[in-house]
């Protein structure tokens, strides 16, 4: 699919909580099609802080409308500054970018997102569920203030939540949840989180032979495959997470698993 | 219309806009966004002997209004490079000019032999300046001796356009792009990335895996600039400039100082387009002073 770059309008920006805000945007022209798992590269209106463009999922596309949205967790100067637009500006977009996750499945699957690693799994769900893939979906986070989607990810499937304090949901971490017992269930896992969480889960997908695709976060400058900044080792080297990426077979993944 | 046509040695370009080794990939990750025919050349990735994967990530760190690289020259080899990539571009309707990268001396020659035969590799870039390479590289680039020996050894054995490109983590740049003027160079290209580092406060950690790295962006334009000023005062081969060029006035400025042509880098991370958006820039200046050829503001600053 041709990657396209241009001014996108701002629709809405919407805070969920505290931290996590969705930020969606419209195309005066058709959008090109996009996939689940892929990534836009955003410029962030300026600061000198935030020279290069900054890497966020895809999190939902609404191609009647022309327009598609990002979730996102303000951590630094540039999700910050993006909180603060208002409907009417405008931000300067490029998309679609890398892979996307393997759909083709028979079976159910299990979706893990941790923190914010639910962005991509919520588009990703859409396109499960119009598949008619039955599907569970764990979410995991630090507390009830940092947990968002429940209600929206439960048109698609059921929702199973875990929090480190217990605020909601069972307590512990994600691969504690009671629902991996029955793991073995499961025709393919879908993984998006910090990398800690993506291992561990990665861990209890192997151990039990079941298919797995994490969503990888780097730190990247181009998002086109140009700089060979944002590489993850791979059993085939050394391979970009922006167009090789972000989704991986957590088979070609050197992680010690 | 202004005529925006530039040379080096008998090579032509059609306008002095190039792209930089490592920020442009060999081309095709650019063609979405505009038609490459219409840049004066490209500079593919630094090409070496033998495979390398480069150095573990993270290899990329944001700086105020530059960023920090550690990938270090990882590519695929030369003979991938003409087996599966030559022959994917080799029909672009512009200069491409394979920047070539080493440990050795022995290895950078052999290089340069493989590419004398490819027709539409009309020129090689003779990276001496790479910061990220723990043997060779910067190495052979920061001593005018060891800069005038590998010229002089990659002059005998290749017999197109030969761009020396330069590091300005050097005491005297304008002396290193003397020795390698009289060692056959038939232009210099500078700046590389200078040397620096960044440290993640919190974790008390390095942000790069190789703690140190080359920085670019408009950070060093400043730098550049007057390094390209010094260098063209120095030497009679004509020079290309480059170092946080983000846009025509930059290129400009650089022309101004000295340079027959300019390359745009790390501006490609953040505009694909920018490089095409340059060249329409330079020649609306041209119109807009009534100057009929881009070579009238080579050297052009008035001190």
């Amino acid at each position: 699919m041709k990657k396209i770059i241009q001014d996108f309008e701002v629709e809405e920006n919407v805070c969920l909580n505290n931290v996590h805000y969705i930020l969606k945007l419209a195309s005066p022209s058709a959008l090109p099609e996009i996939q689940p798992g892929q990534f836009a590269e955003v410029l962030v209106p300026g600061t000198t802080h935030t020279f290069l463009r900054r890497p966020f999922s895809i999190h939902d596309v609404d191609p009647a409308n022309n327009s598609f949205s990002f979730f996102i967790k303000c951590v630094g100067e540039g999700s910050a500054k993006l909180k603060t637009l208002k409907k009417g500006d405008l931000l300067n977009v490029m998309l679609p970018l890398g892979n996307s996750f393997g759909v083709d499945i028979k079976g159910k699957a299990l979706l893990v997102g941790g923190g914010c690693g639910v962005a991509p799994l919520y588009y990703l769900a859409k396109r499960l569920y119009e598949k008619n893939i039955e599907m569970d979906i764990l979410i995991g986070a630090a507390g009830k203030s940092d947990v968002s989607l429940i209600s929206e990810m439960e048109k698609f499937g059921r929702v199973h939540v875990t929090t480190e304090d217990g605020s909601i949901g069972e307590k512990g971490l994600v691969t504690a949840h009671s629902i991996l017992n029955n793991i073995s269930l499961y025709a393919k896992i879908f993984c998006c989180g910090p990398e800690p969480m993506m291992k561990a889960v990665a861990k209890l997908a192997a151990a039990n032979s079941i298919a797995c695709e994490v969503s990888l976060e780097n730190t990247m400058a181009c998002g086109i495959g140009a700089c060979l900044c944002c590489v993850t080792d791979t059993v085939d080297g050394h391979k970009c997470v922006c167009t090789d990426g972000p989704v991986f077979n957590i088979k070609s993944l050197k992680w010690q698993i | 219309m202004a005529d925006l046509k530039v040379a080096i040695k008998n090579l032509e370009f059609k306008n002095p806009v190039l792209t930089a080794s490592g920020t442009f990939g060999y081309g095709p990750e650019y063609e979405d966004f505009f038609n490459i025919d219409h840049l004066g050349g490209i500079i593919v990735k630094g090409t070496t002997l033998e495979p390398r994967e480069g150095n573990p990530y993270p290899r990329m760190a944001e700086t105020a209004s530059g960023m920090l690289n550690a990938v270090g020259l990882q590519n695929k080899g030369i003979d991938y490079f003409i087996k599966n990539i030559y022959p994917r571009i080799k029909g672009y309707g512009t200069n491409i000019i394979v920047n070539v990268s080493g440990s050795k001396m022995e290895d950078y020659l052999a290089v340069v032999e493989k590419l004398n035969d490819l027709d539409k590799i009309p020129a090689i870039e003779l990276n001496i300046s790479c910061p990220n390479v723990k043997q060779g590289g910067m190495a052979f680039g920061t001593s005018c001796e060891s800069a005038a020996a590998i010229t002089k050894a990659v002059r005998e054995a290749y017999n197109k356009v030969l761009i020396v490109k330069l590091s300005p983590n050097v005491t005297s740049i304008a002396d290193i792009a003397k020795s390698v003027e009289d060692a056959g160079a038939d232009s210099v290209s500078l700046i590389n990335t200078l040397l620096g580092m960044a440290i993640n406060a919190e974790t008390r950690r390095p942000v790069l895996s190789t703690i140190t790295g080359g920085l670019s962006g408009p950070a060093v334009k400043p730098i550049a600039l007057r390094m390209v000023w010094q260098v063209a005062k120095a030497v009679k081969i004509p020079v290309i400039g480059l170092g946080g060029i983000m846009s025509a006035a930059d290129a400009i400025e650089f022309m101004l100082a000295g340079a027959t042509a300019i390359q745009v880098g790390t501006a490609n991370f953040i505009d694909p387009q920018i490089s095409i958006k340059i060249v329409q820039g330079i020649e609306s200046y041209l119109v807009r002073h009534k100057l009929s050829s881009v070579k009238e503001i080579i050297g052009g600053m008035l001190c």
